[in-house]
C-alpha cells in the first residue's frame, strides 16, 4: 500500500530552515530519513508528483517523545503546527508505515500524520 | 444433532477462527462477515435436506469463500481493490491447504486492539469479530443505541481495511504494549457483564461469560503470555463468586459476608492453575497481580479468613505499578483489615486529598463511612454513607449502603 506520511512541523521547525546554523541540522535529519527509505526500497516511485489522500477518517497520527512512540486514531489537527512536508512510501500494512513514521525526525518536534493513498485512477 | 444446533455449534466454535481467516488477507472484516453470515444461511437450508457435513468448518469456509469471491465480482470498487480481494483469496486458499488452517484469531485480536483502532470501540470489535455477537446486542451490554454502536463498528471495519492495518501478530517489540490493548479489550467486555450480577439483564450477564471464552481463545493462542493467564484467572475467580453476590431477594452482598459454599470452587481450581502457570515466568503485571488478590480472598473458604497481608501487599504493588488510585484505595481498606480500623481510616483520607478524584468515587465514601462507624464516629459514619448513596447508581447497593446507615 501506499502511504503519505505528513509532516506537522512546530514553530521552531519553521524557525530553523530559514536559520544558516540550524538549518544543517535539520537538513540533515530529513536527509538521512530519505536515504533510509530510498536504501530500503520502500520510497514510493509509481506516484511521482504526489497522491489524493483517503479522507481524514483514515488517518492515524503518531508522536514519539522520549523514546516512547504513541500512536491514536484520527488526523492530526492543531493550530500551532503546520503542514511541512509530505512523504511517501510504500509498504505492506499500517504497522510497518508506522515504523517508518517514527522514524520521521518531524514525529520528534511536531508529529506526523500518516494517511493511506487512494487506488491509482 | 440437529442441523440447526450443528450450525449454532459451529458458529460457535468456529466465527472467529474463519473470520480471521477470510479477512486476514482482505483486511476487509465487514465483507467477511457478510459472507460468512450468508454460509450459516445456506448452511441452515442445507444441513437439515443432505445431512449435517463431516467438517462443518470446512462446509461453512468453501460456502463463505465462494459469496466473498462473488461479492468482489460485483463489487463497483475500484479495479485494484476487486484485484487485491481476489489476491488474497487465493492466498486463503493457499492457507487451507494446510491440514485444518492456520488460527488467526491472534491476529485478529490484535488487529482489533490496534492503536490506531478509537479505544472505546475494540471490545465491541473484539466481540463481534471474534465471537459474531450482534450489533444488537452489544449495543445493549455498553447501554448504547443499537444505531449508535452499529456506526461505530462500521467506522472502525472502514478504518482497518482503508488504513491497512494488519492482522499479523505484532513483532515482539511491540509485543508488550500491543498485549495490553488486547486484555483491556477483554477485561472491558468482562465489567460490562460483571455490573449485572444477578443476570436480570441477560445480555450483560452473557457478557461476562462470551469474555471469558475470549480470553480461552487468548490463552489457546497466546499460551505463554503470563498476562494472558492472569487475566483469565481473574475473570474465573470474579465468575466462581457470582452466585454468591446475591441473596434471595437478590440484595448485595459484600465479599465478606459471601457464603464460601456458593463459590464455584471447580472454577476457584482452574483460576489457580492457570495463575501458577503465569508466575513460572516471573514476569508480574497488572492482571496476575489482581489475580493474586482474588485468590487470596478465595482463600477465606479453606482458612476461614482471607489473607490480608497478602492482599494489601498485592493492592499496594497493584497501585505502584498501575499508578491508580483506586488500587491505593483497596490497599488502605486491606490495611484497614490488618493493621486495624484508624490505620485504614487515616490511609483512606490521605487518599482523597491527594486524588481528589476519588471523592466523586462511591467505595471511597463506603470505605470512609465503614470505618467511621467502626470508630465510633456515628456522624461522619452518617454523611459518609449519604455521599456514597448519592454516588451510586445499582439499587441493591444502595439499599445496602441505607441499612448500614440506618441500623447505625
Amino acid at each position: 500500500m501506499h502511504y503519505a506520511i505528513l509532516c506537522y512541523e512546530t514553530a521552531d521547525d519553521f524557525t530553523r530552515r530559514e536559520d544558516p546554523v540550524r538549518v544543517e541540522g535539520y537538513r540533515a535529519a530529513h536527509a538521512t530519513f530519505l536515504k533510509a527509505l530510498r536504501e530500503a526500497g520502500v520510497a514510493a516511485t509509481s506516484v511521482a508528483g504526489g497522491a489524493g489522500l483517503v479522507a481524514p477518517h483514515a488517518a492515524t497520527t503518531l508522536r514519539k517523545r522520549g523514546g516512547a512512540r504513541e500512536v491514536i486514531d484520527g488526523p492530526y489537527s492543531d493550530i500551532k503546527e503546520q503542514l511541512g512536508g509530505v512523504y511517501l512510501i510504500d509498504v505492506p500494512d499500517l504497522d510497518a508505515a508506522l515504523a517508518w513514521a517514527e522514524r520521521c525526525p518531524t514525529a520528534s518536534t511536531g508529529a506526523v500524520e500518516v494517511r493511506p493513498a487512494m487506488y491509482a485512477p | 444433532m440437529s442441523a440447526a444446533a450443528a450450525a449454532e455449534r459451529a458458529a460457535r466454535e468456529s466465527y472467529g477462527r474463519l473470520l480471521a481467516l477470510l479477512a486476514a488477507r482482505t483486511r476487509d472484516v465487514a465483507a467477511a462477515e457478510d459472507a460468512l453470515a450468508e454460509a450459516f444461511a445456506a448452511a441452515l437450508t442445507a444441513w437439515p435436506r443432505a445431512g449435517v457435513p463431516e467438517s462443518p468448518e470446512a462446509w461453512l469456509f468453501a460456502a463463505a469463500k465462494r459469496k466473498l469471491i462473488d461479492a468482489a465480482r460485483r463489487a463497483t470498487t475500484a479495479a485494484e481493490g476487486q484485484a487485491q480481494i481476489l489476491r488474497g483469496i487465493e492466498e486463503i486458499e493457499h492457507d487451507m491447504a494446510a491440514r485444518d488452517g492456520p488460527d488467526r484469531r491472534l491476529g485478529l485480536m490484535f488487529a482489533c486492539a490496534h492503536p490506531a483502532i478509537d479505544p472505546s470501540v475494540r471490545t465491541p470489535l473484539m466481540l463481534q469479530a471474534v465471537l459474531g455477537l450482534s450489533a444488537e446486542r452489544i449495543a445493549a451490554a455498553f447501554l448504547l443505541e443499537p444505531a449508535a454502536m452499529s456506526q461505530r463498528l462500521v467506522r472502525a471495519k472502514k478504518k482497518i481495511r482503508e488504513s491497512g492495518v494488519a492482522f499479523d501478530v505484532p513483532s515482539p517489540d511491540l509485543w508488550p504494549s500491543r498485549m495490553g490493548a488486547v486484555l483491556d479489550a477483554i477485561y472491558a467486555a468482562f465489567t460490562a457483564g460483571w455490573a449485572d450480577p444477578l443476570g436480570a439483564d441477560s445480555e450483560r450477564c452473557g457478557l461476562a461469560q462470551e469474555a471469558i471464552w475470549l480470553g480461552r481463545v487468548l490463552v489457546s493462542q497466546a499460551p505463554e503470555e503470563p498476562e494472558a493467564l492472569g487475566l483469565l484467572a481473574l475473570m474465573l475467580h470474579l465468575e466462581a463468586r457470582r452466585p454468591a453476590r446475591r441473596d434471595a431477594t437478590g440484595g448485595f452482598v459484600p465479599l465478606d459476608q459471601q457464603d464460601t459454599a456458593l463459590w464455584e470452587i471447580d472454577v476457584q481450581r482452574e483460576a489457580e492453575t492457570l495463575l501458577r502457570r503465569a508466575s513460572t515466568h516471573g514476569r508480574a503485571g497488572r492482571y496476575q497481580l489482581e489475580a493474586a488478590i482474588q485468590s487470596a480472598h478465595a482463600e477465606r473458604a479453606k482458612r476461614g479468613a482471607p489473607d490480608w497481608e497478602a492482599i494489601t501487599l498485592l493492592y499496594t504493588a497493584l497501585g505502584e505499578l498501575t499508578g491508580s488510585p483506586v488500587a491505593r484505595l483497596n490497599a488502605a481498606a486491606a490495611l484497614a483489615q490488618r493493621d486495624g480500623a484508624a490505620a485504614g481510616h487515616a490511609a483512606a483520607e490521605a487518599l482523597g486529598e491527594t486524588y481528589p478524584a476519588l471523592r466523586a468515587y462511591q467505595p471511597y465514601w463506603a470505605l470512609l463511612a465503614d470505618l467511621s462507624a467502626k470508630l465510633g464516629r456515628t456522624q461522619a459514619a452518617r454523611a459518609a454513607y449519604d455521599e456514597a448513596i448519592a454516588r451510586e447508581h445499582d439499587g441493591a447497593v444502595i439499599a445496602f449502603l441505607a441499612a448500614r446507615r440506618d441500623a447505625l
